[in-house]
């Protein structure tokens, strides 16, 4: 069995409270140098069968269509080894 | 005939019953929808109220909207059937894409839950008829991802077409209820489609419809008796 992998983030423009929150506790628990952070969604999909081009494919549109909101997010599909 | 005006339950749907009672106190029937369920049972128009429908799992309204009942009310809202959603309902209308834009985590982080100050901006929706351009009102507003976001294009269009229909009152001195509460983008609270008949909103208009509760003012009737105007004078 085959793992494909979705990262959903935020898009750049679009104002990350949670990532900023994350951001601001850093430096109290004495990790500094951090001068950004941005919090996204990772879905791990195992996948019956060959991971092909038209198994990709499909991977691609319900990660479109569901997993991201392209309004708000970006997404990046990635298999696996 | 009275209007009969569907309102949909999905499993953590919360506002149903009060939705279903303003209806009433308007004067049309109330039918209730199930989430699984494609027939509308011949309403004349739908609310879908707030809550968490299906947990808000991965976002809110995500999963709601690929239910059977969204099916139908999709296809009907095209064709022009009144539809209104309050705030998780809202979400399901963007990301039904009935409605443009997006819904994200407020601003401050926080669940926010007060009677909120509304400026009417137009009166030309299905929904908002019995309101004038300009007033104000106030009904409850609770939430934690009521931040409206779209891109400067299509929020441009939404202004030049006139179809953001209400706004966070800001002004009021910093008095109680005033203000954005959520960052969301030109202070928008409700947007409607290019028709007029699906209308989507934050606050809570069902929650204002009788002295006893809510406001304390009977503001959010006027979404309902508006609806219903229209429908009898179809």
């Amino acid at each position: 069995m085959a793992r494909v992998v979705v990262d959903v983030m935020l898009k750049p423009e679009i104002l990350d409270p949670q990532g900023q929150a994350v951001q601001r506790a850093l430096p109290r628990l004495g990790f500094d140098g951090i001068s950004g952070v941005r919090q996204g969604k990772r879905f791990e999909l195992e996948v019956e069968g060959p991971v092909d081009e038209a198994a990709l494919a499909r991977i691609r549109e319900l990660s479109e269509t569901f997993l991201a909101n392209t309004v708000i997010e970006d997404f990046q599909v990635k298999v696996e080894s | 005939m009275t209007a009969r005006i569907g309102v949909v339950t999905f499993p953590g749907t919360l506002d149903d019953r009060d939705s279903r009672r303003a209806v009433r106190l308007a004067g049309a029937e109330a039918v209730p929808l199930w989430h699984r369920d494609k027939d509308l049972k011949q309403v004349d128009a739908v609310v879908l109220p707030g809550g968490f429908s299906y947990g808000d799992y991965l976002r809110a309204g995500a999963i709601s909207r690929f239910s059977p009942v969204m099916e139908t009310i999709i296809e009907q809202a095209k064709a022009g059937m009144p539809v209104l959603g309050i705030c998780n309902g809202f979400q399901v209308l963007t990301e039904a894409h009935l409605l443009p834009g997006a819904m994200l985590r407020n601003t401050e982080l926080h669940f926010v839950c007060r009677d909120q100050k509304l400026r009417v901006e137009t009166s030309a929706t299905a929904w908002t008829a019995d309101f004038t351009a300009g007033q104000e009102i106030s009904i409850p507003l609770k939430n934690i991802d009521g931040r409206y976001t779209a891109d400067p294009r299509t929020l441009d269009v939404l202004e030049a077409e006139g179809r953001v229909v209400f706004r966070y009152a800001t002004g009021g001195d910093g008095r109680e209820g005033y203000g954005n509460p959520n960052g969301s983008l030109r202070d928008i609270a409700g947007i409607t489609n290019e028709g007029g008949n699906v209308v989507g909103l934050m606050p809570h208009p069902e929650h204002a419809v009788e002295t006893l509760t809510g406001t304390g003012r009977t503001d959010g009737l006027g979404f309902f008796t508006s609806v219903l105007r229209k429908l009898v004078a179809a």
